[in-house]
């Protein structure tokens, strides 16, 4: 069981009382009457799935019901950082290359 | 091949059981195979023997990074039935169920395969309205589906919690007699069997790390053990394959979930038929060594680590628990968890990719492998003829752009 930090609580509580909701910071096309079908498809359906970092959308479903993001390891479901919404995150697979 | 019979078995007897011949060769792969199959469990194993049985191709390689069927093929719940909703699904795993009726002849191997009947219970009005519906999906493609009231229910499964007052009071359920269960490991092995002797390759703790292209064509893998040249590459890789997809710069519409199971201590027989319950998210069956063989629903987060949390666990058993209160003092042996590729529309994905000689075989989530032979066969025809086979042409990659969707989820019943 993973044991999740929100952001908005400041509390670290247990997995069962968050939902995950999936990839973090899709952006919903400002236009979409422009898109080819393709790129709608895009938006809807394709997610980046790694194996290694990732970061994703939680819900405090039975605590402060706010969503928040989380950067989380997809292999060792290590939770490196929870963020509010609107943050970007400080972990991510590129600061890590730099840090080499 | 030796010839697997109950006379061989008296015979290797009085030589106390030592000269039994290997049951695939170890060989060191070669320069050039035509078609390179990457992932060892069932579904690629089958597709290889059904290249070299049914396309004539023997110069195939089956490369595998850990063991032949040590991924999904060891980790599900073996539960094999074909009701599902949709024309597609339900050709395509009929199809498959066909194969599985005349498997463990053809391939000389026991699968353990035993149709006992699949059912999926009902405890909702809204349930029993969707399985009315789906059983007559079902008929209408002539695949064996009946509808029970409770008390068939009962009569089928007398230590099942049928009473009124039941948390989960069962309603009704959808009934497939021909669904069943299987030794998951003896399909993995009796596929790898026959294709061995059909000349198949089988290339063990050997991971692919890189796809070779030239001009856009596939010309080879990158392995851990050197550099092999094919002229196709057939991926069945499972959880795995967005990693493959990755190499040549393609995307999947594939989430890689962790799914939980596990099997109590062995028990004198007391349940002969599979019980799954949808609403709930658990089902059961007996294994023929006496555990009862549990399935969990999914982890909802993104997982590659082939364990999920808990308390998913926890809610499969209590809600086991009180459909079953007999089982209250059972302990449980084992629990595991295995990587699944979910798609969008729970749908398996079987497509030709915008890479010359690229095919993919994955999305097959949480109900893989009771489609191991089916898979397997529409697989090799579209990978041998570089043409999707008729019934595996719903199930391209294209149709998340298009739109024509295979939307299983829940309405069929789609709980592994």
């Amino acid at each position: 069981m993973l044991e999740i930090y929100c952001p908005y609580c400041e509390e670290h509580r247990e997995e069962e009382e968050f939902h995950p909701v999936g990839e973090a910071h899709i952006q919903r096309p400002e236009d979409p009457e422009s898109l080819s079908d393709a790129e709608w498809a895009h938006y809807l359906f394709y997610r980046k799935n790694p194996r290694g970092l990732h970061h994703e959308m939680w819900v405090h479903a039975t605590g402060c019901r706010k969503f928040f993001n989380m950067t989380r390891h997809t292999v060792t479901y290590q939770i490196l950082e929870t963020y509010k919404m609107g943050d970007k995150p400080t972990v991510t697979e590129e600061a890590k290359d730099d840090a080499k | 091949m030796q010839k697997y019979s109950g006379f061989g078995l008296l015979k290797h007897a009085f030589s106390h059981h030592e000269n039994w011949q290997r049951v695939w060769r170890n060989p060191t792969p070669k320069k050039h195979y035509d078609v390179v199959v990457v992932g060892g469990g069932g579904h690629g194993l089958a597709t290889a023997y059904y290249l070299a049985k049914e396309h004539g191709l023997t110069n195939i390689a089956v490369v595998e990074k850990g063991y032949l069927g040590g991924g999904n093929t060891a980790r599900n719940t073996t539960i094999i039935r074909s009701n599902y909703l949709w024309d597609e699904a339900a050709h395509l795993y009929e199809h498959a169920l066909k194969l599985w009726e005349g498997l463990a002849q053809e391939l000389n191997y026991n699968l353990m395969f035993s149709q006992r009947g699949v059912l999926n219970l009902g405890h909702t009005l809204q349930d029993m309205r969707d399985i009315e519906r789906r059983v007559s999906a079902n008929r209408l493609n002539g695949i064996d589906s009946q509808l029970l009231n409770t008390k068939e229910v009962q009569d089928i499964v007398p230590i099942l919690d049928c009473s009124k007052n039941a948390r989960y009071p069962v309603l009704g359920a959808s009934w497939q007699p021909r669904g069943g269960t299987a030794r998951h490991d003896a399909v993995a092995w009796g596929y790898a069997r026959a294709a061995d002797a059909l000349g198949v390759d089988l290339i063990q703790q050997t991971e692919v790390t890189g796809i070779r292209r030239k001009d856009g064509a596939v010309c080879g893998v990158e392995t851990t053990k050197g550099f092999i040249s094919c002229d196709k590459v057939a991926c069945v890789a499972a959880g795995n394959s967005g990693v493959l997809a990755k190499m040549v710069g393609i995307t999947l519409p594939l989430e890689s979930h962790p799914l939980q199971a596990m099997v109590s201590e062995p028990l004198k027989p007391i349940i002969d038929t599979v019980v799954m319950s949808n609403q709930v998210h658990g089902y059961l069956s007996q294994s023929d060594k006496g555990d009862l063989v549990i399935g969990a629903g999914i982890d909802g987060y993104l997982g590659y680590g082939q364990r999920g949390s808990f308390h998913v666990v926890e809610h499969t058993i209590a809600a086991i628990l009180e459909m079953f209160p007999i089982f209250s003092r059972v302990r449980l042996n084992r629990a595991w968890g295995g990587i699944v590729d979910t798609c969008p529309d729970a749908c398996p994905i079987i497509s030709k990719t915008s890479v010359k000689g690229l095919y993919f075989n994955c999305g097959w989530g949480t109900g893989g492998f009771k489609a191991t032979p089916g898979s397997g066969h529409v697989f090799a025809h579209t990978v041998a003829n570089d043409e999707p086979h008729p019934l595996a042409k719903a199930f391209s990659v294209d149709r998340f752009i298009s739109g024509k969707l295979i939307d299983e989820h829940g309405a069929a019943g789609v709980a592994h």
